[in-house]
């Protein structure tokens, strides 16, 4: 008898059968969470003083934000697995989760302009959060591309795997040097937007709902995508072996 | 076994001592799918093993995992580190450069001299000066062929090496293997279905090919 | 090693297309800017700076996939791999070849092209500075890029579609490096911001261009 390890999990007929269970509770409770927290936010709360109701914008752009970073560093980690573990699972749900982060960052890109069209009379500025997205943006296209390019499939794993990997980096060093970038043009700390210091406590907690639900969404496409993948590998093997 | 090469000059002393090269057991993949398993045999110094098998069974994968280019699906083979050459039908000539500025570069990579005997073992003697990209294709194989004259390695994995080579050409090769490397203690496998005149053993690959797949490797993990 | 660095600059000169063109690029982008931008002295020498950092940067992309393919294609690459050289050491190499012949030629020809563009004459060392300082990275990036595209028909708008972000560190602190001593002002952040990127890239990247390297061989 072998000792269970959560590794056999994610063996992808393991996979199948507990996700097929999982989805349909993941995306009810996305639902319910975006449901409340958008509702809430965008009707029940109070317009703020300065920015009146556009700050209300920030229950679709903070969330999506989030999403955006922790979805890439999701792939970070599912590349690394699969470069030390070789578990098929990780390395499809990588490539699932690319298309889900780069709408969370379009989202994010998309809101941040809207809210800043009141804000600085300009649908965009090279502010350094905004840009460090942008950035990200075009990372998240390059993995895209790459995993489109290749054939075969664990090649692909492969090779994306190290590509997120020294992306990670890159992007990281991107951040400090847009801040550096920024702050040489003189235009003021104050373009950031800053969730913690402008959001009062009435505001906080439905935009708590409105990252839940976010979360939830992400985890349940995730899920709904690597099972996609999973049954197109499974599909090729098929036919593979009947042409044998 | 012990091996006197058919046509060597000298006669050699019989190594019954351990082979240079040992497979056990090996499985081979190309492309996630396993082709070939369950390959043993041994190749003692100063023989020649033929791989033979029709196209697509296998033979440039194991060529390319002997040689180190791609790893094993599973068992295991010996082989002494540092000693291997791979050559397959893609010469790796520089067109822009001259013959001598080729050889000359591989035998720099490997810390030789280019040796003399090269030039006319392989009958390119007078294309020296030549730029290697007016070259006809017989000669850039010859060229190609004489890169493992000049690297000097004790353990060649070769995979078509006689491709566009008429057949003075392949009896030169041919000499080489035999008088040069074979006799002094080397050891060549060779994918090919030419027959080169050699007192080498022959193994068939078909009956390697791999029937029950692994379920670690590619596609089927998702069966 | 030398063996190898000394091929490529052989190859690279002999064979056309890598040496000049670049250079040639160069000065293309550089005199399509003014037909853009207008002639304003003004303008242009506000932004030359830029221009110049990035028009280097595209030119340096030009002959990113040719570092491999070349020896793709006709087995080479397989060969090094089975040679007693380091495929990191392979990797270095390369990208050294790159250096030497589209980093520093364009390192020296961007002051030049700079009075095209009316840059401030205070800022010509600076220009050359930072670009030999940053190019190193472009061409480390650049040949990480190449390896990952290595195996792919038609892969050069892939290559810049992945290497052109990665580039971003270096063309900001490049660029605002020579914008800083054009105004006087301290340059020492950006200089070191830039070289430490540019050492950092040349260590650490080639271990992931050699991993590439052997995943496409397989």
């Amino acid at each position: 008898m072998t000792i269970m390890s959560m590794w056999e999990y994610a063996n992808p007929k393991r996979f199948m059968g507990w996700t097929g269970h999982v989805l349909p509770w993941a995306f009810g409770g996305a639902a319910v969470c975006l449901t409340v927290g958008l509702i809430w936010g965008f009707f029940f709360t109070p317009d703020e003083m300065r920015q009146g109701s556009t700050v209300k914008i920030i229950y679709l752009h903070v969330p999506a934000a989030l999403m955006a970073i922790n979805a890439w560093i999701m792939m970070l980690v599912a590349s690394l697995i699969w470069l030390v573990r070789r578990h098929h699972v990780s390395a499809l749900a990588a490539k699932a989760a690319a298309p889900v982060g780069v709408t969370m960052t379009l989202i994010a890109l998309a809101t941040g302009a809207i809210w800043g069209q009141p804000m600085w009379g300009t649908y965009w500025a090279w502010d350094p959060r905004l840009t460090s997205f942008m950035i990200l943006f075009l990372f998240y296209l390059g993995y895209m591309a790459l995993w489109a390019a290749i054939d075969d499939p664990d090649m692909a794993a492969d090779l994306t795997s190290v590509l997120c990997m020294v992306g990670s980096v890159f992007a990281l060093m991107s951040r400090y040097a847009v801040n550096f970038w920024n702050q040489g043009l003189h235009q003021g700390a104050s373009l950031s937007l800053d969730k913690e210091k402008n959001v009062a406590d009435v505001f906080y907690q439905p935009l708590l709902f409105a990252i839940a639900g976010f979360v939830l969404l992400f985890f349940a496409l995730v899920l709904l995508r690597t099972r996609t993948e999973i049954r197109t590998r499974r599909l090729r093997a098929l036919i593979r072996r009947e042409g044998q | 076994m012990c091996c006197y090469p058919k046509g060597a000059a000298l006669r050699q002393p019989c190594y019954r001592s351990s082979p240079v090269l040992s497979v056990q057991n090996l499985a081979v993949a190309r492309g996630g799918a396993t082709v070939l398993a369950g390959l043993s045999f041994d190749v003692p110094a100063g023989e020649a093993l033929i791989l033979r098998g029709p196209n697509g069974v296998g033979k440039t994968t194991l060529l390319r995992t002997l040689a180190g280019l791609q790893g094993a699906v599973s068992g295991h083979f010996e082989c002494p580190a540092d000693e291997g050459a791979y050559a397959s039908h893609a010469d790796a000539v520089k067109s822009a450069l001259t013959v001598e500025e080729n050889l000359q570069f591989w035998a720099d990579i490997y810390g030789n001299a280019v040796p003399d005997m090269v030039w006319d073992q392989f009958d390119i003697r007078d294309l020296q000066t030549r730029i290697a990209g007016t070259l006809s294709a017989g000669q850039k194989r010859r060229l190609g062929l004489a890169r493992l004259g000049v690297i000097k390695r004790k353990v060649l994995f070769l995979d078509e090496p006689t491709v566009s080579l008429d057949g003075f050409s392949v009896r030169l090769f041919a000499d080489y293997l035999r008088d040069q490397h074979l006799a002094q203690g080397g050891i060549a496998i060779i994918a090919t279905h030419v027959d080169l005149d050699l007192a080498a053993t022959t193994l068939e690959l078909e009956p390697f090919t791999a029937t029950d797949h692994q379920t670690d490797t590619g596609d089927e993990a998702f069966l | 090693m030398i063996a190898l660095l000394h091929r490529d600059l052989l190859l690279a000169t002999r064979a056309g297309g890598g040496f000049g063109l670049g250079l040639v690029f160069f000065l293309i982008v550089v005199v399509l800017v003014p037909f853009g931008v207008g002639p304003e002295t003004a303008i242009l020498s506000r932004i030359a700076p830029g221009i110049l950092w990035v028009a280097a940067l595209l030119a340096a992309l030009l002959s990113l996939d040719r570092i491999f393919a070349l020896d793709h294609e006709d087995g080479s690459l397989s060969l090094l791999a089975t040679a007693p050289i380091p495929l990191e050491a392979v990797a270095v190499i390369k990208a050294a070849a790159h250096w030497l012949t589209t980093g520093v030629p364009l390192a020296i020809a961007a002051p030049v092209l700079g009075v095209l563009l009316h840059l401030d004459p205070s800022a010509f060392g600076f220009v050359v500075v930072t670009l030999l300082l940053g190019t190193p990275a472009l061409s480390v990036i650049g040949t990480f890029g190449a390896a990952l595209t290595v195996g792919i028909r038609r892969g050069g708008l892939l290559l810049s579609l992945i290497v052109l972000p990665l580039y971003v560190p270096t063309l900001i602190f490049g660029a605002e490096a020579v914008r800083r001593g054009v105004d006087g002002q301290d340059t020492a952040t950006p200089l070191l911001m830039l070289g430490g990127i540019t050492a950092g890239a040349v260590a650490l990247l080639p271990f992931a261009t050699a991993a590439v390297l052997r995943m496409n061989l397989r």
